[in-house]
Order: structure tokens, then C-alpha cells, then sequence
């Protein structure tokens, strides 16, 4: 039901890494789930609105008042390569 | 063992108030007993000095276990994954930092599934935790470390986080009180994301009163977190000694087909216990409950999908790869996240992708729309909802690993409140060959003082008694 091709562009998707190995446990078992999760398709739920959140909040504003952030070098404290005051990654084009 | 063990936590702050036990050595007699951790509940203990707690803080000083979901400010927080390894936090999670200010000084940072997603904490990206009650079963999931810390007597209470039964169903399992609050009573500022419109903060203690309490300095809006909510009365702490005129509903499909025998007898006992105290019991039908799971698997891995996505080497953590852009985001991750986390991303960036978001994501938010009307309507006729909090008592380690639907099904009971986001607390109501059976009790948005009072009313009726699983 979920075949290789679909588990390998999920992956992409997700930006995951997976191995031979990894591939074909997870077609196998998200197999099994979905198949669980397909017992909601037997419902009725035509004229049912869908619910995202489950408390009624209306608008939620504060004043538009500048305060103080995190600094810089807080931000930055815990970054696997920062440099000049900001996070530095290879070119997306390759290296 | 020191009597002080004994205590309760709201008792342990009764002494130190009184001046006949200070602070300090509270904090210093639990330091001794976390960092002697043989479950693997703790995955960080304090070196800090006691603090200093004014005599009349309203927590009196008694030390606090941590989830290590919560963001603490220069402690390692890692939501026990490989992929945040390492990294401490620039700021403290506005929960955690109402209990220290309130008097609950942080003890250490405790053990769970990875990114909360497990049922056993077998998931953690570091070890497994043991049940105290017997350590080749599981403590349950996902705030195991700090639902074995308190049963065990490591930690004299703890708070966790529950998204889909993540603080009642370890509770359960460890026989100590767990309560889920309501969605947006309590901050989620600063606890690391999982599914956000699900995920809420609770405490895990060794009684009702102790919760109470807990949950009094926890509550209230926050304005780093703009789904929180004031709190529409004072959380008071427990008394009532009867249930007279209180409607307790028993849903057939949360208490039947699935449950196991020494499960059933236990609730069996607890709906006579009721009706001893005045309540009044009848059946009352939460017919889409049975579809809380499949509705589930849709939704938290869909916003866990979205959530874990910026956890790719780049701001903090491990970073892997030595290629260009894509390379390092996907051995950064490959690297860092463990099977049950990837599987869970995988589900719901395919929930999500084209061409399924409406057959699932879609269908599964009516499908929580149903779950809530069912929780409305029940609530029309019934107080309060009473159910079996896990189907069976704590398995072996190992027994539900190779299979992920059936570890799923673990929370088949306290799934459907988080969808509804209505409260609901898990007390012991019992052993079952010697391990605990938990009692859960359910009500409407903000009912929680109806929901403490009714369970400490029980609790004074079951006689739980926890010991056992003290070390």
C-alpha cells in the first residue's frame, strides 16, 4: 500500500536520511498504520466542520511595544558553526 | 530511609514552614536520593546550592523533577534526543519558572520518550526507564522519568507533559496521580514542541492534594504563549469526603472490549466505592471514541512533522553531513532523530503531502469535532466521566517495541480527552498482581477543582498504598 518509491519521496519530503534497511521497515509498518487510520473513511463526515483548535480564543493582541530581545550572542551560543554574528552552512549549491 | 520519605510533598512544605526541617536539607536529602538513580528516571541532577526559599513560599522549598521537555535556562534540555544533545537553553519554560519562583527549586531534568512520543520510554535517544514497581516492566510513557522519580521516592514530585495520555497513563502504570489539564490553562512557553494543539503541561505527584497544589502555581496566561488562558476561578486544594449528588459517567467503549481482567475488576471496585460516597454511576456512550487513535496518528505527527523540522543542524544541536545544504539537514537528522520519531514524521508528512492532506489531516479534524460533541453531550447529562486509564497494567520491556500499532493502542483510554481538550487525572486505584491499576476521571474545560475534589474523595475511600515502589 505504501511502496518504496512513496516511503523514498516521503523521505525527501521530510529531509530524513533512510537506509536500505530503514526503507523497507517503514513501508511495512506505516502500511500497518494507515491501515488502522483508514477505519475513519467508513465515518460519515460530510457535514462536519473540522476542528483545529479546541478552546474558543478570539483575537489575541498585545501592544505593539518594542522591548528588549534575546541577544545576539545568546542566540548564538548554541549553534554548531556561528560566524560573524550569524549561523554559518554550506552553499546550498554544493561545496 | 529518612521519614521525611514519607512525606507527601504538600507535607514536606508543612515542616519546613514550621521551621522543623529546612530547605536545604530537603533539597539535599533528594539530590542524594536522584543522583543514586538505578531506574534511569533522571537524566540530570542539580549541582547548584539549595536555594534560598523564603520560609513562606507557598511550596515551601520542596524540590521539583522536570521533564527534559521543559527548557531550562543553562541546563541541558534535550527532550531526551540525540539531536539536541548537548544544548542548553538561553531562557526557562514560563511553567517551570511560576513553580521555582513559588518555591519548587528544580531538582534535575528527567528521562522520557524522545520528543515525547512513546508510551514506555523506550523511546528515549539515551535509556530505557525502569518500573519501580518492577523493573522488567515499563514505567509507561512518555514522562516515564518523572512518573518512576515519584513512585520510587527520587523526587518528592514532578510535573510532565501529556499530548495524548503522555502524564496520566505513566502515572497510571507507576501508581502515583497524574492530572491533564485543561488545553491553554497552563503556558506552553518554553516546553519543546510535539503536536501544539494537543500538548499540555501537568504535574505528577504522589497525591491529589500534592497535584492540587502543583497545578495552583502552574495555571494562568502567559503572554509568551498566546493560546494560554486565565484560569476562571481559584485552584483550591481538595476536601470533599462525599460525592453525594455528583452524576459519574462510565462510557462502554472505553471500559469494555480491549480492557484487560484485573483492569476491569479495579474500576469495577472504584464504581462501587463511588456510589458508597453518594455519586450516582450510569452508562453514558462516547460512540467516536473508539476512532480517537486513528484521529490522532493523524494529527500529532502531522504538527510533529511540521515542529521537528527545525531541528537540522543549523542553530543547535550535533551537525552531520560535510556536503553541501541538503546533505547536512539529512544526515544531521538521520543522525539525530531515533526510529520511533522518524516514523512518526514520516506518517505525518505523508498525511500532509499532496493528494492525502484532505483523506487524512481533513477527515481526521471532523473526526475531533465528533469526539467533542461526544464529550458535550455526555457532559449534558453526567459531572464527571470515569474510566480504566490504561487497558492493562505496565508490560515487559521489549513486549510492544517490533509492533507500533499495538504500543499505540496503550492510549486508547486517554486519547480522546487531549482531542476534546478537556482535563482529566489518573489516580491508583489499586494493584493487580501486584502492579497498579490506574482510575481516570474526566470533565468539562476548567472543571479541574470538580475533578481534584472527586479524586481526592476516592482516594481517601481507595487507601492506596505506594510504598511498595519506594526504593
Amino acid at each position: 500500500m505504501i511502496d518504496r518509491d512513496q516511503v523514498l519521496h516521503v523521505a525527501r519530503l521530510a529531509r530524513l536520511r533512510l537506509d536500505d534497511q530503514e526503507v523497507e521497515r517503514m513501508s511495512g509498518e506505516l502500511a500497518t498504520i494507515l491501515d488502522h487510520i483508514d477505519k475513519i473513511g467508513e465515518l460519515d463526515l460530510d457535514d462536519v466542520e473540522p476542528t483545529s483548535h479546541v478552546i474558543q480564543v478570539e483575537n489575541v493582541l498585545r501592544p505593539d511595544e518594542p522591548r528588549p530581545s534575546l541577544p545576539r550572542e545568546d542566540a548564538l551560543a548554541q549553534a554548531p558553526d556561528p560566524a560573524e554574528g550569524g549561523f554559518r552552512v554550506p552553499s546550498p549549491g554544493g561545496a | 530511609m529518612s521519614e521525611l520519605l514519607e512525606l507527601t510533598a504538600a507535607q514536606a512544605a508543612e515542616r519546613v514552614r514550621a521551621g522543623e526541617v529546612s530547605a536545604g536539607e530537603l533539597f539535599e536529602l533528594y539530590r542524594e536520593r536522584a543522583r543514586g538513580d538505578e531506574l534511569g528516571a533522571f537524566l540530570w541532577v542539580s549541582d547548584d546550592d539549595p536555594p534560598d526559599t523564603p520560609p513562606d513560599a507557598p511550596l515551601g522549598g520542596v524540590p521539583l523533577a522536570v521533564k527534559d521537555l521543559f527548557c531550562v535556562k543553562g541546563v541541558p534540555s534535550a527532550a531526551a534526543s540525540r539531536i539536541l544533545e548537548g544544548y542548553r537553553p538561553p531562557y526557562t519554560a514560563t511553567a517551570v519558572e511560576r513553580l521555582n519562583a513559588a518555591g519548587a527549586p528544580t531538582l534535575g531534568k528527567t528521562n522520557m520518550d524522545e520528543f515525547a512520543m512513546g508510551s514506555s520510554n523506550e523511546n528515549s535517544g539515551f535509556r530505557p526507564v525502569l518500573n519501580p514497581w518492577d523493573r522488567e516492566r515499563v514505567p509507561g510513557g512518555s514522562s516515564g522519568g518523572s512518573a518512576a522519580a515519584v513512585a520510587a521516592g527520587l523526587a518528592p514530585w514532578a510535573i510532565g507533559t501529556d499530548t495524548g495520555g503522555s502524564i496520566r497513563q505513566p502515572a497510571s502504570l507507576c501508581g502515583i496521580v497524574g492530572m491533564k489539564p485543561t488545553y491553554g490553562a497552563v503556558s506552553r512557553y518554553g516546553m519543546i514542541a510535539f503536536a501544539s494543539s494537543l500538548d499540555q503541561c501537568g504535574p505528577l505527584t504522589r497525591d491529589v492534594t500534592d497535584a492540587a497544589l502543583l497545578f495552583r502555581h502552574m495555571v494562568g496566561r502567559d503572554r509568551c504563549d498566546s493560546t494560554s488562558l486565565e484560569f476562571p476561578e481559584e485552584v483550591r486544594l481538595p476536601k470533599a469526603e462525599r460525592l453525594d449528588g455528583l452524576r459519574f459517567g462510565v462510557p462502554p467503549e472505553l471500559s469494555g472490549e480491549g480492557v484487560e481482567a484485573g483492569v476491569r475488576e479495579v474500576l469495577d471496585r472504584t464504581v462501587k466505592l463511588v456510589e458508597e460516597l453518594g455519586g450516582v454511576v450510569e452508562e453514558v456512550g462516547l460512540p467516536h471514541s473508539p476512532h480517537g487513535i486513528a484521529a490522532y496518528y493523524v494529527l500529532a505527527p502531522a504538527e510533529a512533522s511540521a515542529n521537528l523540522a527545525r531541528y537540522d543542524g543549523v542553530r543547535y544541536g550535533p551537525r552531520k553531513g560535510n556536503g553541501d545544504l541538503l546533505s547536512l539537514y539529512e544526515e544531521t537528522r538521520a543522525a539525530g532523530f531515533g526510529a520511533e520519531v522518524k516514523r512518526r514524521i514520516m506518517l505525518g508528512t505523508y498525511a500532509l503531502s499532496s493528494g492525502y492532506y484532505e483523506a487524512y489531516y481533513g477527515r481526521a479534524q471532523r473526526v475531533r469535532t465528533k469526539i467533542a460533541d461526544d464529550f458535550r453531550a455526555a457532559f449534558e447529562r453526567v459531572d464527571l466521566i470515569l474510566t480504566p486509564t490504561s487497558p492493562t497494567v505496565a508490560f515487559k520491556l521489549g513486549e510492544r517495541t517490533a509492533d507500533p500499532l499495538a504500543m499505540y493502542l496503550s492510549d486508547y483510554c486517554t486519547v480522546p480527552m487531549p482531542l476534546a481538550g478537556v482535563p482529566a487525572i489518573s489516580i491508583p486505584g489499586g494493584l493487580s498482581d501486584g502492579l497498579p491499576v490506574g482510575i481516570q476521571l474526566a470533565g468539562p474545560a476548567f472543571s479541574e477543582n470538580r475533578i481534584l475534589d472527586a479524586a481526592y474523595a476516592l482516594e481517601q475511600a481507595i487507601g492506596f498504598d505506594g510504598s511498595g515502589a519506594r526504593v
